[in-house]
């Protein structure tokens, strides 16, 4: 029975990890972390986080892709804003975990009970279907993808909603749908 | 000022009354909101955690379409949206490598981006470009007795902002104060009501939910003020999901300042769809204006 390591290994880093935080729009100044914390004392959901964003970002640094691409923190993060309002040497860990997340969802390096991915990715494809967002095919498909109980999860507030004239049956489209389509392959493809 | 409008895509569902109020009070002051034709979803926070640049560019399609159909700025209601449109801006005034991949983009589905277009939010375009003074002179129902929270949530200010501060934002005080109404200052004015990591995350979410709740019933607050679909939706609909999380009572109504400030220009609740929202503000509104 082996001890769970008290340091890292050389072997199980990867240091091209924060090059690719940085190459996202608003990661580069990630080099620059003083570690103070002010990220994670600004953070409404850090109480919740297994990393909290100063630990994130010197993961990050440190190569651990393993853990940080397993770590909750950036399916938690709100992008409320506050810590990238606040940082002192103005990194943006709000973009730091946008990237986190999007690398997460590429290398599909998420835990596959975790169904965050499955949302982002169902928006993104609904949005590539209409050119705008339909609330109740982006649900429905969302349910049938991960757990079913949280369609039951969901139904109140849907029949809430519907009861309310709020559920927008019929999906707005946009006319020129292939240029949506365009932008979103464009991307998806590049990453 | 040419204004070109738009309009979200939750305009056509969750937010339908803040739609409505919209147009109604755009009505009433005369300010000219002409729908962008063919707008697109702006990318928000779940299509720029698959890919934050594809987020940016569905935003810049937006641009580079009020640009095409000659509007001064985009005008757009929802906190999210102008969040994305202003970061698209932002990233192509300020980015020479993201002008470049965004021009790039542009031209790959045949539109052109000069980066002419402001982009504005609904709350300052009233508020700042219109006016209170101007309001005031049309304003025909005070609504005194009412006491407001105006919450402003996260994106009107964070992280870049043309018109609303980070950390205070107070554009919807002084708006509500000249309607007659009480203002009340929380120190949850600017926190999150956790946006669309409800639909993923609820449970975390209901926490900062009722933290929001808390502190305006704390305050004394009639009910809360809003200048965002999501923060509405949020409070106002997952309010019931907050108190049988905490055990709490919570029944304060979540409503848009549209809402408000169409009443105090005399249009009538239905015509504000404020029969719309989870929780009612018929009790209060009777209470305070026989409304």
């Amino acid at each position: 029975m082996s001890a769970p390591a008290e340091y890292l290994r050389e072997e199980e880093l990867d240091h091209n990890l924060i090059y690719e935080v940085a190459s996202f729009p608003g990661g580069h100044k990630i080099f620059s972390c003083q570690q103070c914390g002010s990220c994670s004392g600004s953070c409404d959901m850090a109480q919740d986080m297994d990393y909290t964003p100063r630990k994130m970002i010197e993961m990050i640094r440190a190569g651990m892709r393993k853990e940080v691409l397993g770590a909750n923190a950036q399916w938690l993060c709100t992008t409320c804003y506050y810590c990238t309002v606040r940082c002192p040497r103005g990194i943006e860990p709000t973009e730091v975990l946008y990237a986190v997340k999007s690398i997460g969802i590429r290398d599909r390096g998420v835990d596959p009970n975790n169904d965050s991915p499955k949302f982002y990715e169902t928006f993104c494809d609904t949005v590539h279907k209409f050119g705008r967002q339909h609330e109740p095919t982006l649900m429905a498909i969302y349910a049938f993808k991960g757990n079913p109980l949280r369609l039951m999860g969901f139904a109140p507030l849907g029949i809430g909603m519907l009861a309310k004239g709020k559920l927008g049956l019929a999906p707005s489209r946009v006319k020129n749908v292939d240029e949506v389509r365009k932008l979103i392959d464009r991307y998806r493809n590049k990453v | 000022m040419r204004y070109g409008y738009m309009p979200g895509c939750s305009s056509h569902a969750s937010s339908v009354d803040y739609e409505a109020s919209t147009k109604a009070v755009a009505k009433a002051l005369g300010i000219d909101l002409v729908e962008i034709e063919d707008w697109n979803c702006c990318g928000t926070a779940p299509i720029s955690s698959v890919n934050p640049e594809m987020a940016v560019a569905l935003s810049a399609r937006n641009l580079a379409l009020a640009e095409e159909q000659g509007f001064d700025a985009v005008v757009t209601a929802c906190a999210a949206c102008f969040n994305m449109l202003y970061k698209a801006w932002d990233n192509f005034a300020n980015n020479p490598g993201m002008r470049k991949q965004l021009e790039e983009a542009m031209s790959d589905i045949g539109r052109t981006l000069k980066g002419k277009a402001e982009v504005r939010h609904l709350l300052d375009i009233i508020v700042n470009d219109y006016g209170l003074e101007k309001i005031e002179q049309l304003v025909t129902k005070k609504l005194t007795g009412l006491k407001v929270v105006p919450y402003y949530g996260c994106l009107l200010g964070r992280p870049k902002s043309n018109f609303e501060d980070a950390e205070e934002p107070n554009s919807m005080d002084g708006l509500l104060a000249m309607l007659g109404t009480e203002v009340l200052d929380s120190d949850f004015k600017a926190r999150c009501c956790g946006s669309s990591t409800i639909f993923t995350k609820r449970s975390y979410m209901l926490r900062l939910l009722h933290d929001i709740l808390e502190d305006a019933q704390r305050l004394g607050g009639d009910m809360i003020v809003v200048a965002c679909p999501l923060c509405q939706m949020n409070l106002d609909a997952y309010q019931t999901n907050v108190n049988s999380a905490y055990g709490t009572s919570f029944n304060i109504p979540v409503v848009y300042f549209t809402q408000l400030l169409g009443l105090a220009l005399g249009l009538s609740p239905q015509q504000l769809a404020m029969d719309k929202a989870f929780v009612s503000s018929q009790k209060v509104l009777n209470r305070v204006s026989n409304l």
